[in-house]
């Protein structure tokens, strides 16, 4: 995992499996931007080949965490596997989940 | 890992059956998931997104497992049984944790309502009847069994 910044959004590019083992690094991860006083951060999950429910819960805390502090989060999620997780769970109602990390940062 | 599972952890392995423990650690919650999704794919007319979808399933229900153990205290195993039937595949995730109520889990608001983001946890039994064509929870003070089956595609089409 590692963070870049580019413009107004800070990208945090995940790889792996975010599941019980995988989703708390992450959430250790969002918990040092946000102290680090980045709220308006991109979760790039390009690398991430599977999302469990408890992966889900790490992106909605991460979501409520900058959303306290007037901030965002956008999610980059191109590989179907992940996105059928997110649309079960109806969480593309809460996250537009962008193919591209341009597209994330471009819409406003 | 590998010195923790000894012989004695593959209780049972016959033609269609397969069954096994594993510590009640979350280290071991990939391990469990990619045995079921390997023997599943020896039933060809099982479609490899199904098998997917029951290898989520199954790493939904050995998490919960896991953290039932962990609320409860207790460190035994957790036990998986593969039955693999001409048009089904069934899994059984058996713990002994302290078990619960199904009425006892919260139901979560609409996803755009704004308290949705106050639930990070509660998708797991959700997700596992959602991804598989059964499932089933019994659960008491002596712990919970999950049974999750996923049809073969021939069935499916059948309906």
């Amino acid at each position: 995992m590692h963070a870049h910044t580019t413009g107004d959004w800070r990208v945090l590019t995940v790889v792996g499996e975010l599941d019980v083992v995988g989703a708390p690094e992450l959430r250790q991860h969002v918990l040092r931007e946000v102290a680090g006083g980045h709220h308006h951060l991109v979760l790039d999950l390009t690398g991430v080949a599977y999302i469990d429910s408890f992966g889900l819960g790490v992106v909605i805390g991460a979501l409520k965490r900058v959303r306290l502090l007037d901030g965002d989060l956008r999610l980059v999620v191109p590989e179907a596997r992940v996105r059928r997780v997110f649309e079960i769970c109806e969480l593309d109602r809460v996250f537009t989940l962008h193919r591209e990390l341009d597209q994330a940062m471009l819409v406003s | 890992m590998s010195a923790e599972l000894t012989s004695d952890d593959l209780v049972e392995s016959t033609p269609g059956r397969l069954s096994f423990e594993i510590p009640a650690r979350t280290d071991f919650v990939s391990f469990a998931r990619v045995v079921i999704a390997s023997a599943a794919e020896l039933r060809p007319d099982i479609a490899p997104e199904r098998i997917e979808d029951l290898k989520l399933a199954v790493s939904e229900a050995v998490t919960n497992a896991i953290n039932a153990h962990s609320r409860a205290g207790r460190g035994d195993r957790i036990r998986l049984e593969c039955h693999l039937a001409e048009d089904e595949i069934t899994v059984v995730i058996q713990d002994h944790g302290g078990g619960f109520s199904t009425g006892d889990v919260p139901s979560l608001p609409e996803p755009d309502h704004p308290d949705r983001l106050l639930h990070e946890s509660g998708l797991g039994l959700h997700l596992m009847s959602m991804l598989t064509d059964e499932s089933e929870v019994s659960s008491d003070d002596d712990g919970t069994d999950v049974k999750l089956v996923v049809y073969s595609s021939r069935r499916r089409r059948r309906g």
